[in-house]
Parts: C-alpha cells; sequence; structure tokens
C-alpha cells in the first residue's frame, strides 16, 4: 500500500499536476482559436504573439507595480496587472482587425488570404515584442512560490515520495475554472453570447434575424484578445516568459482545437487536457513508478520514457493527424471542413 | 476622368514590365557594390539566387495550385540533411559499431508496418485493433530494443569530431538531388495526410511537420551529429587559398592588376553563382514550361473552381499532391545548397521566420503564380531582408544620438534593432496583400 501511495504521488507531482496545469493554459489558448475560426472562418496564426504581447503589458505593470512597492502577499501581483494588460490588448487586437481583418472581410475573400494576413500581423507583433522586453527569459511571478513544499509533504505523510504544489499551478487551475465558467454562461445564456452561436452556425440566417456582424465580430476579438492575455500570463507565470515559446505553443493549441472539434468551444477544452496530459505522460520516465509498483527489489534498466522530451511537439501533431484521419471533425463534431 | 485613367495604366503598365523590375533590381546590387562593397552585393546575390529558388518552390503550391505551405523551413532542412549525408566524409568506426543495430532497426520499422498492414487486411473488428496495437507495441519494444544500443556506440565514437554515421563522401553537387528527393519524400507522406483538407488545416499540419523535422535533427546525434553541427563540408568549387597559390591564378590577378587574395573570394562567389545559376535557370525554364502546358492549366482551372474541375474528372486530390510534392522538392534543393554554401549545416539557424515566412513575403510580393515575380520577390525581398539589419542599426543610432548619454533606452535601442527586421517583413507582407495582392509581376 505505501509502495502504491509513493507511485501515485510521483504520478502525481510529475504527470498529472502539470498535466492539469499546462492543458488549463492549452485550453484557454485553444478557446481562442475555435472563437476565431467559428466566427471569423480562418485560422489566427497571430494568436500566439498575441499571447506574447499581453503577456508582456502584464510584466510591465508588474514591474511598475513592484517598483511602487505594491505586493499581494502570497499571490503573484500580475493576477492585479492582468486587467489592464487584457484592456491593451484588446485595443491592439481591435485595431489590427480595424486595420488589416475588416478589408478582407468586407471583400469576402477566400479564408486562407486571412490566414495570410495573420501571418503579417504574427511576424509584426512578434518584433514589437521583441523589441519592447528583449528575446531573454523574464521570470515574474512573485509571491510565495509552493503552496505544498515537497519537504513538507514527506514529512507530513511520511511518504518517501514529495508533492510540490506550486502557487502558479492553482492560480491557474482557479482562473482557468473560473474563465470557462465565464465564457461558457456567456455563449448560452446571454443574448450576446446566443447572437455569437447564431452567427457561425449560419451566417446567413444569423443576418436575416437582425444580428449586426461587425458588433459580433467586434465581440469575438474582444474575447479571443482576453483568453489570449489569460492563457498567456498563465502560461509565463507557470514556466517563465520567452517570446519565442509563444509560437511554438500554436501548434499544440491549434491541435487543440482540432481534436475537440474546431468551432466547439467545449471541443477545445477537451482538446487542450488530451494534448496536455499525452505530451507530459507520454515524456515522463516512469523507471520509478514502476519500480514502487513492481515487486520489492524490483529495478529496471533505462528510464522507461515512451518518448524523449524534445519530442513533445511530435505528440501533438501526431494526434492532430490521427484525428483527421480517423475523424476530421474532432470529438465533438466541429465544423465539417 | 478616362485620360487619367489610361495614364495611370500605362504608368503601371511600365512598373509592372519584368525587364524594367529586374533593372531597378539590378541597379539596387550595383549600388550596393559601389557603395558598399562588391564582395557583399556578390554574397546577397548568392543568397538571393537560392531564395528565388525556394519563392519557385512555394510559388509552385501556392500560385499554381493554392495550397499554403507553413513548413518551407522543413523542407529545406531537409535538403541540408541530404548534402550531409552525400558528402561529409564517411565514418566507418561508428559504421562498424551501431551500423548493423540501425540497419536492424530500420528492418523493424519495415517488418512491423508491413505486419500492420497485413493484420488490418486480414482480421476484422475488435481482433483487428487489438492485433494492430499488439503488433505496433511489440515493433516499438523490438526497435528501441536495437535502436537505443546502436545509437549510443555510434555517438561514443570519437564524440568531439565525428559521433555520427557520416556521410558516403561524393560530390556534395548529388546532395542538390537528393535534398529534392528526400523533401519530396517527406511531402508526399505529409500530403497524403494533410491534402484534401481545407487550406488552414494542410497549413497547420506543414507547420507542425517543419517543428518535427527539426527536432528530429536537432536530436537524432547519430545521423546529423545534431547540435553540434557539421562543419568543414567538402565544396564544390576551389578554396580561396588554393587559387591564391596556384600560379596560374596568381598570373590571372596580376594580369586583371588586382590583388590575389581580393580576386580569390570575388572568384569563389562568382563559382557559386554561376552553380545557382544552372539551377535557377534550369527550374525557371521548366517551371514556365510546366505553366503554360496543358498540366499548368489544369492546375490553376483547380485552383480557380475546383468543383468544375473535378466535374470535368480531374482528380483534384492527387493532383495537388502531385504539386505539393514538387514544390517541396524544389525548397529540398535549395536547402541543399544553401547548406553547400555555408559549408556546415547548423541545425540551430533554422528558424520559422527565416525560413518559411519570409519565402511565403517573397513569393506575394513578387507575384504569386508568376515565376518571374517569384525570383524578382527572392532577389527583393532578400535584399531588403539583409539590408535593413544595418538600416535598422543605423536608426537605432540616429534614435539614441537623440537621447542623453546615460539613458538606459539607450542599450535598449542598440539591442532591440535586429527585432526590426520581423516587424518590416510583417508590414511588407501586409502592405502587399492590401494593396498589390497580384504581385510586383502578376500572373499572366
Amino acid at each position: 500500500m505505501h509502495e502504491f501511495a509513493n507511485a501515485f504521488v510521483l504520478f502525481s507531482n510529475f504527470v498529472l499536476i502539470p498535466s492539469i496545469t499546462y492543458g488549463s493554459q492549452l485550453a484557454i489558448g485553444a478557446l481562442g482559436i475555435t472563437l476565431v475560426f467559428s466566427i471569423l472562418r480562418f485560422a489566427n496564426f497571430a494568436h500566439g504573439d498575441t499571447m506574447a504581447f499581453g503577456t508582456m503589458i502584464a510584466i510591465f505593470c508588474t514591474w511598475g507595480l513592484q517598483a511602487v512597492g505594491f505586493s499581494l502577499g502570497p499571490l503573484p501581483v500580475a493576477l492585479v496587472a492582468l486587467p489592464v494588460a487584457i484592456a491593451v490588448t484588446v485595443g491592439l487586437v481591435l485595431g489590427t482587425d480595424k486595420i488589416i481583418y475588416r478589408f478582407y472581410r468586407d471583400k469576402k475573400v477566400d479564408p486562407i488570404i486571412l490566414v495570410m494576413a495573420s501571418v503579417g500581423v504574427m511576424f509584426m507583433m512578434n518584433g514589437l515584442v521583441r523589441i519592447f522586453i528583449g528575446v531573454g527569459e523574464v521570470s515574474f511571478a512573485d509571491g510565495s512560490r509552493f503552496i505544498i513544499r515537497a519537504r513538507e509533504f514527506r514529512e507530513m505523510t511520511g511518504l518517501d515520495e514529495g508533492l510540490a504544489l506550486r502557487t502558479t499551478q492553482v492560480i491557474t487551475v482557479v482562473v482557468a475554472v473560473v474563465v470557462m465558467g465565464a465564457l461558457f454562461w456567456f455563449l448560452q445564456k446571454t443574448r450576446t453570447g446566443k447572437s455569437l452561436r447564431a452567427f457561425s452556425d449560419n451566417e446567413d440566417l444569423a443576418l436575416l434575424s437582425g444580428i449586426k456582424p461587425e458588433r459580433v465580430v467586434q465581440i469575438t476579438w474582444i474575447i479571443a484578445a482576453t483568453l489570449a492575455t489569460i492563457a498567456g500570463v498563465l502560461y509565463g507565470l507557470d514556466k517563465g516568459f520567452r517570446p519565442f515559446t509563444y509560437f511554438q505553443l500554436l501548434l499544440p493549441m491549434f491541435a487543440a482545437a482540432i481534436l475537440g472539434g474546431i468551432g466547439q468551444p467545449i471541443g477545445a477544452v477537451v482538446g487542450g487536457f488530451v494534448i496536455a496530459f499525452s505530451e507530459v505522460s507520454l515524456t515522463y520516465a516512469y523507471r520509478r513508478v514502476f519500480e514502487y509498483l513492481g515487486p520489492e527489489g524490483f529495478e529496471i534498466e533505462g528510464l522507461a520514457q515512451l518518448i524523449q522530451t524534445e519530442y513533445k511537439f511530435a505528440i501533438s501533431f501526431m494526434l492532430l493527424v490521427i484525428v483527421l484521419l480517423v475523424r476530421p471533425t474532432g470529438i465533438f463534431k466541429g465544423r465539417v471542413l | 476622368m478616362s485620360g487619367s485613367t489610361r495614364i495611370s495604366q500605362t504608368n503601371t503598365s511600365l512598373l509592372h514590365q519584368p525587364w524594367f523590375l529586374f533593372a531597378v533590381m539590378a541597379a539596387l546590387l550595383a549600388f550596393t557594390g559601389f557603395a558598399q562593397s562588391w564582395l557583399f552585393a556578390l554574397t546577397i546575390v548568392q543568397l538571393c539566387m537560392i531564395s528565388a529558388i525556394m519563392a519557385l518552390g512555394v510559388n509552385i503550391q501556392w500560385g499554381y495550385a493554392g495550397l499554403f505551405n507553413a513548413g518551407t523551413m522543413g523542407f529545406a532542412a531537409l535538403g541540408g540533411v541530404a548534402a550531409i549525408l552525400v558528402a561529409a566524409d564517411p565514418v566507418p568506426e561508428a559504421w562498424s559499431a551501431g551500423g548493423a543495430g540501425i540497419a536492424l532497426s530500420a528492418l523493424v520499422i519495415g517488418a512491423t508496418i508491413a505486419t500492420v498492414i497485413v493484420v488490418r487486411a486480414k482480421l476484422g473488428g475488435l481482433v483487428r485493433l487489438i492485433a494492430t496495437a499488439l503488433v505496433l507495441i511489440i515493433g516499438y519494444l523490438l526497435f528501441t530494443y536495437y535502436f537505443g544500443p546502436a545509437t549510443s556506440a555510434i555517438e561514443a565514437v570519437n564524440p568531439s569530431r565525428t559521433g555520427y554515421l557520416g556521410g558516403m563522401g561524393i560530390s556534395i553537387l548529388f546532395g542538390w538531388l537528393v535534398g529534392g528527393l528526400l523533401a519530396a519524400g517527406a511531402a508526399w507522406i505529409i500530403g497524403k495526410i494533410a491534402i484534401g483538407l481545407r487550406s488552414d488545416y494542410l497549413a497547420i499540419a506543414t507547420l507542425g511537420i517543419a517543428e518535427i523535422i527539426l527536432a528530429v535533427i536537432k536530436n537524432e546525434d547519430w545521423l546529423t551529429r545534431g547540435v553540434k553541427n557539421v562543419t568543414g563540408l567538402p565544396r564544390p568549387v576551389p578554396r580561396e587559398v588554393d587559387l591564391q597559390t596556384d600560379p596560374a591564378f596568381i598570373s590571372l590577378a596580376q594580369s586583371l592588376g588586382m590583388e590575389p587574395i581580393a580576386l580569390s573570394s570575388i572568384a569563389v562567389k562568382l563559382a557559386y553563382i554561376s552553380l545557382f545559376a544552372i539551377v535557377l535557370i534550369a527550374l525557371v525554364y521548366l517551371s514556365e514550361k510546366a505553366l503554360y502546358s496543358p498540366w499548368g492549366r489544369m492546375m490553376r482551372a483547380i485552383r480557380d473552381r475546383p468543383d468544375a474541375a473535378e466535374a470535368m474528372g480531374k482528380d483534384v486530390k492527387r493532383r495537388h499532391l502531385q504539386v505539393f510534392v514538387l514544390g517541396s522538392a524544389i525548397c529540398g534543393i535549395a536547402g541543399a545548397m544553401l547548406v553547400t554554401l555555408d559549408g556546415q549545416f547548423t541545425p540551430g539557424s533554422y528558424q520559422p521566420l527565416r525560413f518559411t515566412f519570409l519565402v511565403w513575403v517573397m513569393v506575394i510580393v513578387g507575384g504569386s503564380g508568376n515565376n518571374m515575380g517569384s525570383v524578382l520577390g527572392g532577389f527583393l525581398i532578400w535584399f531588403v531582408w539583409v539590408q535593413s539589419e544595418s538600416a535598422g542599426f543605423a536608426l537605432m543610432d540616429a534614435l539614441s544620438g537623440l537621447l542623453a548619454e546615460d539613458s538606459p533606452i539607450r542599450g535598449n535601442l542598440t539591442e532591440a534593432a535586429p527585432h526590426l527586421r520581423p516587424v518590416l517583413m510583417g508590414l511588407i507582407l501586409i502592405l502587399a496583400l492590401r494593396f498589390a495582392p497580384r504581385g510586383l509581376i502578376p500572373e499572366r
């Protein structure tokens, strides 16, 4: 029993908790992608760099607040900076829509042109972020680092394995639950949310029933920018901020959105968790877990790792390919493409 | 009213004359030669040509068929791998240490795939699922059993200098061809999966495959030395030092009234340029031939009216796959040429911004669907990309000149200069899409 508990704690510490945290971050990111896709009908390549931009603003605000001696006690100051960052990012995204995307929307061009325009936006945002904050790693998580420390946990339970729970992990999950709850409530219960869903389902019918398309588009961008900033800040708090990692998040986020069924918000959430859990669990070295579970004196040569950590991109890609081959509409029947 | 329209039309028609635009491009390069240095101008031309070839490849996919390939970087990197596998010196010790293990692992992969195919053909229902899973698991375990020790053995052979299987030690020019073939093979696999779905999906899938190809190249040290880089690849042209000591060359330099050292670097660059020119001209010729053949007309018909083309009996999916493979092969060739020019393979240098999206800017600005446009776009955008680096530093210097000596922003500004380039490229892409969506030399 003791051995089993040890194995479980080890598994929780290195697989379960990290994948729940990472999954929440991916889910919020993928929600933004899937919303833009279902309303504006294109895959937004700039989403990752929008996340980076929002995070950068949050970091600047955090620095500003820290400079005047502001502190939230055990919580990171970035939580206070978050609303400001969201406001700035929403402004930027609405600006890009007005200057760039709107033109193509009015001309009803092929969606791929919008994808390409979003590549241009991605370039510019990427450059701007690097100009303003540089390319190095920035750690902006302050407050207390741990809620449960590994050593305290060992002393408390008498197990050999420790369980560490970081503050940022708990914050991520709490914020994610709140954000997703609010979003689903908004989409299902409010009049505006319903008009969004109607627009996504059948544009012409929505127009006939008096829904203003430009308003729907604006609200979509506002939500997408909000989600991007939250996802970016949570990811940055948890893993440190480096501009180029946000571009690399694009693939897992796209994979999550498609896996769940593109255009389906619930699909994006499920997809995010599936991708995160697969990435973490397939790249974890299970040697010690198995040694606990095996008989006394049982030893494994090697790491018992299915896939090397360097190939974690390959996992989201593989899942994407499997979905495309087996069920192109995704788990929750997204738009049939 | 009509008069002014006519005037603007004549104006645009001059601006849209290919010869005029190429003359402007040549003037820009010549100006660089005079104002900066001829060696620098030639260096730009070398990479302009490689860029033009990559742009040709992307143009075949996007311009002819409307396929969005966001993984050019991966195919270019595969071309680079081919260049090493062909040209690097073989490492016999590594082969004897782990060659058998690698061969066995390859055999296991082949046998596993074959068994899966047989199992899936012969069995049905739940049995099929279980059997497939079982075969895959056994295959995987058997594969790691042979593969792990073999790669460790190979990587242990003189790790500071080799630690990989090496290449075949034949001319690197042959590697250009192999690069094309390798990229074509990868494109065929990815195309089989992603083509036929919505165009965004192809973009996402290719974005992913490029990252994976790079991950493999960076981590499989036994094959490519990974991030330890392969340096000192054999060159298809003579080395500068050999030329400088060659009596015939020295007398040539004297008759031209130049220093042998200066002439040798120019001569080597010109030699590369002529090699690249052969490939570029051949590819442009073939692309033009293809575009104005029945095949090219069919491709454009498929691009513009896929449903109508399908109704006429054209196999849209198959044609898309074909054009995807062809375009990726060209990107592979360009990748191999780039490694040849550098004389080394550095996986860390492959960035999506530089190798995928920059090529896209070239194609869009040049004129999608027009081969000459892609060539022009390749030249022009590479030129702007190179020149904007020094321009960025100059701009930041000027800006920081306005600030106080001890201002902390001064250091930041100079540091930020290289990142102006992506901003500029994004701006060019957006402006081109908006105001000149057909590009500098539009499709005829």
